[in-house]
């Protein structure tokens, strides 16, 4: 296990965090306008790239504050936690 | 804190596990006692304006400004869980009026303040031994020096989510979702056999 630098706790260990998947995606200006292909999009797809990822998590068994995180992929170390 | 409403007994929710955290106590090395119910609120209001000073008057003491610390109230503790979130208790207060005190300062602030009386429950860990027992089962550093007096956390201990009271070296307290405290206690009682002699 690993610490994660908690924008809000300081570093705390791994097991009091949950995942929240890819960071800065939009939700769409008008969703309603959206094709279906395009909203699967929006639901489903994410990338998933060998390096860098920005990611949001939670703190859940702590301040329960979301953050968000860049978390290199293939090492699985923290390289920046910023706050919200 | 008042008796309920009448016709109903105050029970605390560890009442029939009272005797077992007794019985796991060692002396000067442990002691695991069970804390009478307090009234408490949720406090929720934007750190950055005005609120929290506020409150702090209402209530006849500062907020914690720093996170993951407490302050004492002048019968209670105000423990800072977020950002934007306290626990405010009182030893003394009716829940209802608890609530109601410190949620006309705060609403007229842009906050709020919730009745939690019944979400929580508070186990005291006392004794040389206290922090090596929590280190069983929490992974904060509990070293006196990194987790002195005024500071609190919420973490987990075992399973179960805790917010962690440092009143002394030798002194802590946990408060634990009523819920969960069975779990807790159930888990002090184990981890203490370390200690028996
Ligand atoms: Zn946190």
């Amino acid at each position: 296990m690993q610490l994660i630098a908690c924008p809000w706790c300081g570093p705390r260990e791994e097991t009091e965090f949950s995942y929240g998947g890819q960071a800065h995606v939009p939700y769409p200006e008008h969703p309603a306008s959206l094709t279906d292909e395009q909203w699967a999009h929006f639901v489903f797809f994410r990338d998933n790239p060998k390096g860098p990822f920005a990611e949001r998590w939670a703190h859940a068994s702590g301040c329960r504050r979301w953050f968000t995180a860049v978390r290199d992929t293939r090492t699985h170390k923290f390289l920046e936690e910023v706050p919200r | 804190m008042a008796d309920g409403i009448p016709g109903l007994t105050l029970v605390h929710p560890l009442e029939g596990r009272r005797d077992a955290l007794a019985a796991a106590s060692v002396g000067t090395l442990l002691s695991l006692d069970l804390e009478a119910p307090v009234a408490a609120v949720d406090l929720r209001v934007d750190p950055d304006g005005s609120g929290p000073a506020a409150v702090g008057a209402a209530v006849g003491a500062a907020l914690p400004a720093r996170p993951d610390t407490w302050t004492a109230l002048p019968s209670g503790l105000a423990l800072r869980l977020g950002p934007d979130e306290w626990l405010l208790t009182s030893t003394t207060a009716d829940p209802q009026d608890w609530e109601f005190h410190v949620d006309e300062t705060a609403s007229a602030h842009g906050g709020m303040a919730v009745d939690v009386s019944a979400q929580r429950t508070s186990v005291r860990v006392r004794g040389t031994a206290a922090r090596d027992l929590l280190a069983f089962g929490c992974s904060l550093d509990l070293r006196p020096a990194a987790f002195p007096r005024g500071r609190c956390a919420q973490t987990l201990l075992g399973q179960a989510a805790v917010v962690l009271v440092a009143y002394d070296v030798d002194d802590l307290a946990l408060i634990v979702r009523s819920s969960f405290a069975g779990y807790v206690a159930d888990w002090l009682v184990d981890a203490a056999a370390e200690f028996q002699p």
